[in-house]
């Protein structure tokens, strides 16, 4: 027998907000922020006049090295867009995907490279797809792991520190997912019943 | 002709989604540089004068605070040991680093929701200290 949950659309689980914003103020509230941070740049300019330089250049070799991994995610967005069907994404990491949503979210935490907020765009999108939020922090938690880095780990700290801590992070990485999707079914049920009592 | 359409709407779309992320993307980043620039790198090992326990929670609070290249985690990482820190306070500073980001919240509760991005980062935050005994326990056995 289908639980009620099932009938429940992934979109309205994962429904970032309680009151929807409309797309012009979403885009808008983007640029405040912006705006925000642009202030504080200023402040800080004015308090510590020799850091400016200082925050400009790190800001730009940010950039630099990002400009890659924003192309990657553009060519990713546009890729899902064209060959992902809402459908067969929640097969793979959808509510019902199970452990092998789990493991498929970690390794590709573990393959994504660059800052964690170049992937927020791709995970908006997979919210919006109707991807389970549990696989969304499993990725994000995976992205402790960075293969490319290893060497340099061991270097520092040696190699068995450096292969527990890549397989305890691994663990940690799959648990919190499965935290995090209890909750969100909790939050679920929540709704359900407010929704029956409403009827 | 159908399939060329549909590359076309993929790739316009793919375009507006990266364009209305952009100012929240630069944001983020400015707030790492302010961070990364202005906090110097000697203040770091002064916190760490604590119990083990609370070290770890400081150690998870540090790296989550701070943000950038996982390679700095690893050089600070490495002289917070040099200077005596415990292995189980660097470990959950080196996990927080790249699994909590405080400067980076405001991104990600604008694109993920507000709820996700709460309960995601007080959970990395926690695992990061959970994680941290449990790396530290397994290297005494082995």
């Amino acid at each position: 027998m289908r639980k009620k949950e099932d009938f429940i659309k992934p979109k309205e689980v994962n429904k970032p907000e309680k009151k929807k914003k409309t797309k012009e103020e979403t885009s808008k509230s983007g640029w405040y922020f912006l705006g925000i941070c642009l202030l504080i740049y200023l402040i800080a300019a004015v308090i510590k006049p020799e850091s400016a330089r200082d925050i400009i250049d790190f800001f730009l070799s940010i950039i630099i090295k990002i400009i890659p991994i924003f192309a990657l995610i553009f060519v990713l967005l546009a890729a899902i867009n064209y060959f992902v069907r809402p459908k067969k994404l929640l097969k793979y990491f959808g509510r019902e995907a199970g452990a092998k949503g789990y493991l498929l979210s970690l390794i590709a935490g573990i393959i994504s490279t660059g800052p964690i907020f170049m992937w927020y765009p791709l995970m908006n999108d997979m919210q919006k797809h109707g991807v389970s939020n549990g696989f969304l922090a499993t990725f994000l938690y995976g992205r402790a792991v960075k293969p490319a880095l290893l060497p340099m780990m061991i270097f520092y700290f040696g190699l068995v520190y450096t292969v527990v801590l890549t397989v305890v992070i691994g663990l940690t990485a799959i648990i919190q997912g499965i935290a995090v999707n209890i909750i969100d079914n909790q939050v679920l049920r929540k709704q359900i019943r407010s929704q029956e009592v409403e009827k | 002709m159908a399939d060329k359409q549909r590359i076309r709407e993929s790739v316009y779309k793919a375009g507006k989604q990266l364009y209305k992320t952009l100012p929240i993307l630069l944001g983020a980043i400015l707030l790492v540089s302010i961070a990364n620039t202005l906090i110097p790198k000697q203040v770091y090992a002064e916190v760490f004068r604590l119990s083990p326990v609370l070290n770890s929670v400081i150690g998870s609070a540090l790296g989550s605070l701070l943000a950038g290249n996982p390679v700095t985690s690893y050089v600070l990482g490495g002289e917070f040991l040099d200077q005596g820190v415990s292995l189980v306070a660097v470990t959950a500073f080196l996990i927080a680093w790249v699994t909590v980001g405080v400067v980076q919240i405001p991104a990600e509760a604008m694109l993920l929701g507000k709820r996700f991005t709460a309960i995601r980062n007080a959970f990395a935050f926690i695992f990061a200290i959970i994680a941290a005994f449990i790396t530290v326990a397994f290297m005494s056995v082995l």
